[in-house]
């Protein structure tokens, strides 16, 4: 089974202007100690699929859809449920650990906090777990009397993920977690996560927008575009060989240092991504694909079968399909 | 990145010629004006902003129309009412210890109150964005000479200066504007100089810095233009403060004793013991005008606040 | 010990800015253009001989330079509790008409502050909480309301209805002037005359910390730590409790102690207003008098009372905010 089933998830925000549509219908599984990686640009979606699941948008916004956690139905669940499900079911791994820590209260309160309020243990008992969760992600144990502050942006990354742990949840999401961090401290942010995630067998979502970490860290990629899956499917098929458009250039865009002809090639992508408020008709990519043609502006494409366990959302997908049921018959 | 044309972008149909190159003026007032309309189109959605707005414009107009109306109806030789009358329908706020109707004198007293309450601020400010922006500018010695300057400014309590510096001036219009002046512009020199910092910070101010630009070409071109929708929000903010001291100061008697302004009105009503007789019509109309006032400076400054100064409220 | 080298820091700040507020009084009065025999005794030096008016420059010590000589007395004489002699009360030291009339004073800002503290906060707080609800809406609204008054024309008001009017309280003055009182009917007494003066100056800053309270706690609502803090599966009390209200108490106590100014501005008029006999009405007594000797004594009063709160509210937010605490 599932631990997280997620379906016809849509979000609308509230604003001023009106409604903005972030998430506009997407649906995914991951199972048990799998490693689902959602990828995308800047206002794409992505980070509202974490808060969604755990209801954590602002009060207003619209969520509709489905979305089973350990086979139960998180967007309708009662406030005491859903305030025992937080953190013990599914935890998050915020990004900017310096601004997701409180900053006037020690780190070591903090994640002790989680753990008392689930009744997992009392105050002092909660301190032990506490140390023993700071050298899991390599850290003394000493530090769990420091504020947010007295700790390197490093550290406090392992904090948060400590703090994730805390409850032992079946599903970790991960929203950028080494985005605010330099390289070096990535890489080894990153492995650690991999690591805990092998050893304690966790389900976890893991969102960027950095594409080259995901093909490190997940067993399965999904692109989002404009408040939509755009392919899915396992990573190093979906990296190297992607069936929708966008996903390459995606994938294009990333250097292989020490390949000349990358130099000579220039590989970006014009244009931006749409406005929420103004997403252009058809199939929302259809502007800047390189490969588009008449009915791209017009049909809206689903989400197609590409292979074994992969979908794209590519009318081009959709032809490729024909062709081959044509040929077999 | 080049951006490739989308649809909203491309080309009209065969047959429209291109429109010709605008001069770099052109396009920067039109872009001035956009951003204008931009502002507007948020400030008119704001419900505090607008109704503010409307409560300035009734007491501005009603300034205006004090200033070219006939005064006679403040003059005490010339009062022909009742004495301490309470409102009736010829005297809808009352009549003070002459016999002068109490709305009359409340209009009129508009003008000086408005007046004082400008001017005053149009020191403040002044004096705060100078010390501000230098201060965030320059930095090192300077900077923290200022700030102990507008620390120690600050620290002083406004209304025993003002008394002090009263008493040396002696009681005038020209007394109160600069002691409010004086008194108020460390609260916007502090608001300037951290707005300056973040400014400086910008990468446009670097790039513009190595392109060899001037200081006085960045102060004036970079750093002013960001830094002015802080100093706007806070001037409106600061005139309500404003006119709130002037109306105190008045009150106490450091104002100019021939002229009228709301202040003065409840220094002659508490003078004449209008409280502990009961008199509270000769209270109301220029109280209520004060409050008003105020609120009408403090709403707009708030609505100001929330769309210029870049906060995140809710995500 | 980091945080004793932090209160150290304050407290000789504190102490530093009221050096400087020494000497600003001492040469605020001293640059006055004018005659500085009429202004100690009141006398135009024209009614006075050349003798006469030496002997007097030289009793004051005003025929010595300004600086050093001028100055150091000054230093040394306030040090020593000597702030001069009154105009307005003859024969009687500054210090000693001061220490008379500080407590009642004290007593009416202390307690106002009090009690406009606590309540703004409060409600600031639920406000924020319950934001757009019908008690923020009315709470806001009042809060506006009062801020926008001027102090003295709210307790004019509050005097009428409920002095003149109604007659619940006395019309002004601090003790009544019946004698032999006893104890319990003295403090009767008191209250009865502190009442007015003190619901007042309560009011008429108890809307503009309510603003304050909200709009911090409204800022800090939005960060991302109360994001996780919800997420923890926290109960919105205890969100509000442990992560929101203690952060977004900082900001709102450094404008509270930078209000302290403003608040004691209102004393004089609000003492004024109910002739409420204290430092305040002091203040306006000296003012009309000239009598500069007990102004610059008591300007000099004041900014120590603000130096004072601003150094309470340094030492406050630095227990309350660790990040402070390094050097």
């Amino acid at each position: 089974m599932s631990v997280l089933s997620v379906r016809e998830l849509h979000v609308t925000y509230r604003t001023q202007g009106g409604g903005v549509a972030a998430v506009r219908g997407v649906s995914f599984d991951i199972d048990r100690g799998e490693v689902l990686g959602l990828a995308g640009e800047s206002g794409c979606g992505k980070s509202t699929i974490a808060g969604a699941i755990l209801r954590l948008l602002p009060e207003g916004t619209e969520v509709t859809g489905s979305v089973l956690l350990e086979g139960e139905e998180v967007l309708t669940m009662r406030p005491g449920r859903l305030r025992a499900v937080r953190w013990a079911g599914a935890s998050i791994v915020f990004q900017g650990a310096m601004h997701a820590l409180n900053p006037v209260r020690r780190v070591g309160d903090q994640i002790a906090e989680a753990i008392v309020a689930h009744q997992q243990a009392g105050p002092r008992e909660a301190m032990v777990r506490v140390g023993a969760l700071l050298e899991q992600v390599g850290l003394p144990p000493r530090r769990i009397d420091d504020f947010p502050h007295e700790l390197s942006g490093g550290q406090r990354q392992r904090v948060m993920i400590a703090m994730a742990l805390a409850c032992n949840p079946s599903l970790v999401i991960a929203d950028e977690p080494t985005t605010a961090l330099d390289v070096m401290v990535q890489a080894q942010v990153l492995r650690l996560l991999k690591e805990l995630q092998r050893d304690l067998g966790l389900a976890m979502l893991f969102i960027t927008h950095d594409l080259s970490v995901l093909s490190e860290v997940s067993d399965r990629l999904a692109v989002m575009y404009a408040g939509k899956l755009v392919e899915e499917g396992p990573t190093a098929q979906v990296f190297h060989d992607g069936r929708h458009p966008y996903t390459r250039a995606l994938a294009a865009a990333f250097p292989t240092i020490g390949d000349p002809s990358f130099r000579r090639r220039p590989s970006g992508l014009g244009g931006d991504p749409p406005d929420p408020q103004a997403i252009p008709s058809g199939c929302p990519f259809h502007p800047r694909c390189p490969e588009a043609f008449d009915e791209c502006g017009r049909t809206e494409p689903a989400l197609y079968d590409a292979g074994p366990g992969r979908r794209a959302a590519c009318l081009l997908v959709r032809s490729a399909l024909a062709g081959a049921a044509e040929g077999e018959r | 990145m080049r951006v490739a044309p989308t649809q909203a972008e491309r080309p009209g149909p065969p047959g429209e010629a291109p429109s010709s190159p605008r001069s770099a003026r052109a396009v920067a007032w039109a872009r001035r004006r956009r951003a204008l309309a931009r502002f507007w189109a948020a400030y008119r959605r704001s419900a505090m902003g607008m109704a503010g707005l409307a409560m300035l414009c009734f007491f501005v107009g009603l300034a205006i129309f004090a200033t070219f109306a006939n005064d006679t109806g403040t003059n005490p030789a010339l009062a022909s009412g009742p004495v301490l009358h309470p409102p009736s329908l010829r005297y809808p706020f009352g009549t003070d210890r002459f016999g002068l109707s109490v709305l009359t004198l409340t209009i009129h007293g508009s003008k000086i109150s408005l007046l004082v309450g400008l001017s005053a601020t149009a020191i403040t400010v002044v004096i705060g964005a100078v010390v501000g922006i230098v201060a965030g500018y320059r930095g090192g010695l300077v900077d923290v000479l200022l700030m102990r300057l507008t620390d120690f400014g600050l620290v002083i309590p406004w209304l025993a200066l003002a008394i002090v510096l009263a008493s040396i001036l002696g009681p005038s219009l020209g007394t109160i504007i600069v002691v409010i002046g004086l008194t108020s512009w460390p609260g916007t020199a502090r608001l300037v100089r951290a707005q300056t910092l973040s400014v400086k910070e910008r990468p446009y101010v670097e790039r513009a810095r190595a392109l060899g630009a001037s200081p006085w070409h960045l102060v004036t071109r970079h750093i002013l233009p960001n830094v002015f929708p802080v100093i706007f929000a806070n001037t409106v903010l600061v005139v309500a403060v404003a006119i709130l001291s002037e109306t105190t100061l008045s009150f106490l008697g450091l104002g100019d004793p021939f002229s009228i302004s709301w202040g003065s009105i409840l220094e002659s009503a508490f003078a004449a013991g209008a409280a502990t007789i009961g008199a509270w019509w000769w209270l109301l109309a220029p109280g209520l005008a004060i409050v008003l006032v105020v609120l009408g400076f403090t709403m707009c400054g708030f609505a100001l606040d929330e769309i210029l100064n870049p906060r995140l409220r809710q995500r | 010990m980091r945080a004793w080298i932090y209160v150290a820091r304050k407290v000789l700040h504190a102490v530093l800015t009221l050096a400087f507020v020494l000497v600003f009084n001492f040469f605020l009065f001293r640059v006055m253009p004018s005659d500085p025999v009429k202004l100690l005794t009141r006398t135009s030096s024209a009614e006075l001989s050349e003798a006469q008016q030496r002997e007097l420059l030289h009793d004051y010590g005003l025929d010595e330079p300004i600086f050093p000589g001028q100055f150091l007395d000054y230093v040394g004489d306030v040090l020593r509790g000597d702030l001069g002699i009154s105009f307005l009360f003859p024969g009687e030291s500054v210090m000693e008409i001061f220490l008379r009339n500080l407590w009642p004073t004290v007593l009416l800002v202390g307690l106002s502050t009090l009690f406009s503290t606590l309540i703004g906060i409060g409600t600031g707080i639920w406000s924020g909480w319950r934001r757009q609800s019908a008690f923020d809406l009315a709470s806001t609204g009042v809060s506006l309301f009062l801020y926008a008054m001027p102090e003295f024309w709210l307790g004019m008001m509050l005097l009428i209805v409920f002095a003149t009017t109604l007659g619940w309280f006395p019309t002004g003055g601090r003790i009544s002037t019946v004698t032999g009182l006893s104890g319990v009917e003295h403090l009767v007494d008191v209250v009865n005359h502190l009442f007015l003066p003190c619901l007042t100056l309560t009011l008429a800053y108890v809307g503009e910390y309510h603003l304050i309270m909200r709009s911090s706690l409204l800022d800090v609502l939005g960060e991302d730590y109360v994001t996780t803090a919800r997420a923890k599966g926290l109960r919105e009390k205890v969100v509000l409790r442990r992560h929101a209200v203690r952060n977004a108490l900082l900001p709102t106590i450094t404008l509270i102690a930078l209000n302290f100014g403003f608040v004691l501005g209102g004393a004089i008029t609000v003492e004024l207003v109910f002739s409420y006999q204290g430092l305040g009405l002091l203040t306006y007594e000296a003012l009309t008098a000239k009598d500069y000797p007990l102004l610059q004594g008591l300007f000099l009063f004041f900014s120590a009372g603000v130096i004072v709160a601003n150094l309470i509210a340094d030492l406050l937010y630095g227990y309350l905010d660790p990040r402070v605490r390094e050097a």
